[in-house]
């Protein structure tokens, strides 16, 4: 029998090899994805991202928990794809155009990786057009912007215009990060989030996901 | 007596402020790597260069931050690490003059070990490889500034001290509640342990968070190593106002916090991003009014 303890401390103490074992191991078993995931590897996220609020948990921790958990995740979405249950949303995400900077922004595409998503990581320097080819040819619900300079900020209410003058606008969530922002910026431009971490950000995507759901 | 000790014999050293920020305002557009303007427009970064020394500041940079190969390979020009290292200590030289030293600046390579993005063996040799050129054009010493990952400077520094100058290693402290913590979540204390144990000549703090954040950290620091101490402090947090980001500290502010971060036990002190020549001559003119504090 797979002992599922080891799923859950797999993903919290980020040992990528350990979680897809006992994976494996469970889904051979019978046991269901949707146990997995409900009932040890959320609850273990949830914790790494308790730990990281209370600053026990860092940057590698966090990074080491959610590449578990996407380790785990690719043994799983097939069959819950099979079964017709879709993962959590797709996500585009870069960096504005004119900031090189990518470390932010691998971080949150990581993060959400190990949350279920799905997602289009666009580069660094990327223009709006990138931005509105994802969202008219890749389904893609979210759109996540990263700025590291104080100097891109506002490449990001271009990026945020140009999503409005090609009419795609209202089609997704636009989420935006990093060093500078902050939530009054987010709200003069128009996002409709925007988180100050990474593991914060997965719970942000989450919200504008379901907000942006069809009734 | 090393040579930072000699040129500490007569007190701290004001160093100097941005340069990314000044070079923006010469029409160095977004997205471009301002290294490239060592060759592109020289007059220009020497303008900089020799507004701080003007200004008063005893030790200048180098516009050099993105100089190594891994981070220019990712703009498709490693083939310049030579003419823009090169180039960039001559211009700093140049302005420098007899009034002022010049500190190379190298930056992180903007990749992360941890993901498997960087071949630890390559982040020394690119460092090595820079602090070479940058020691052969007149440097008389090299900063490894705003790193985030101990692993990485570690990796780092073991490749700028192969050029022989002295070599002070400064991160960004940014993240924890108290912002007193890098990315990687190492705290002051042990950046300085490890940076000494690593062969650092100074160790630091930079850019991350405005100059009231600093006095802890720079404390901690030195109370940690036997090291002198580097800051340079951002000027504050930005602030979005009428549509432009500004950066709403003032060079007087910012100035009035010198004493206590010369109390705090740093040795060489400046701004980070937002900080212009006034805040340099705000803290020299601090400098000479000993009561400025009282």
């Amino acid at each position: 029998m797979a002992d599922l303890q080891k799923l859950y401390d797999a993903v919290l103490n980020g040992d990528q090899k350990a979680a897809i074992a006992v994976t494996e191991q469970a889904l051979a078993e019978g046991i269901t994805p949707l146990d997995l995931i409900t009932n040890y590897m959320v609850p273990a996220m949830d914790e790494v991202g308790r730990r990281f609020e209370c600053e026990d948990y860092f940057v590698p921790e966090l990074l080491l928990s959610a590449r578990a958990m996407k380790g785990s995740l690719t043994l799983i979405r097939p069959l819950l794809t099979a079964s017709g249950i879709e993962p959590a949303g797709r996500v585009a995400i870069g960096t504005v155009k004119g900031d090189l900077h990518d470390i932010g922004k691998n971080l949150v595409a990581s993060m959400l990786e190990g949350g279920g998503f799905e997602v289009i990581d666009l580069g660094a320097d990327v223009p709006p057009e990138k931005f509105i080819d994802a969202i008219q040819n890749k389904g893609v619900r979210v759109v996540a912007l990263s700025a590291l300079l104080t100097v891109t900020m506002p490449s990001m209410r271009k990026t945020i215009d140009a999503l409005k003058e090609a009419g795609v606008r209202d089609q997704v969530k636009v989420m935006v990060g990093g060093a500078p922002v902050t939530q009054q910026f987010a709200e003069e431009i128009g996002a409709d989030g925007y988180s100050d971490n990474a593991n914060a950000a997965v719970a942000l995507a989450r919200k504008l996901v379901a907000e942006g759901a069809p009734a | 007596m090393s040579r930072l000790a000699a040129w500490l014999a007569n007190g701290p050293l004001i160093t100097d402020g941005a340069w990314g920020t000044q070079l923006q305002t010469l029409g160095l557009p977004l997205g471009v790597v301002p290294d490239t303007w060592n060759l592109e427009h020289p007059e220009h970064v020497e303008s900089v260069a020799r507004a701080y020394v003007e200004a008063g500041s005893q030790v200048i940079l180098t516009n050099t931050f993105r100089a190594n190969r891994i981070t220019l390979a990712d703009s498709g020009l490693a083939g310049l690490v030579e003419p823009l290292n090169r180039a960039g200590v001559s211009i700093s030289r140049r302005a420098a003059g007899s009034k002022a030293l010049v500190f190379a600046s190298m930056g992180p390579t903007g990749k992360m070990l941890l993901t498997d993005d960087l071949d630890p063996a390559l982040v020394t040799s690119a460092f090595a490889e820079q602090a070479s050129v940058l020691a052969a054009n007149g440097a008389d010493a090299l900063l490894l500034e705003t790193f985030s990952d101990l692993e990485e400077a570690r990796l780092a520094l073991a490749g700028a001290r192969q050029a022989g100058l002295p070599v002070v290693v400064s991160f960004a402290f940014d993240s924890g509640r108290n912002l007193d913590r890098t990315m990687m979540g190492a705290t002051p204390e042990t950046v300085a342990r490890e940076l000494e144990a690593a062969g650092a000549d100074a160790v630091g703090a930079n850019c991350g968070a405005g100059i009231e954040r600093f006095a802890p950290v720079c404390q901690r620091l030195k109370a940690a190593c036997s090291l002198p101490i580097w800051i340079k402090a951002n000027a504050g947090l930005p602030e979005v106002k009428a549509g432009s980001v500004v950066y709403t500290t003032s060079a007087a502010f910012f100035a009035g916090h010198y004493p206590a971060l010369l109390a705090a036990g740093a040795s060489f002190l400046g701004g980070c991003c937002g900080t212009n020549p006034d805040f340099i001559r705000a803290l020299v003119a601090t400098r000479s009014t000993p009561c400025a504090s009282n």
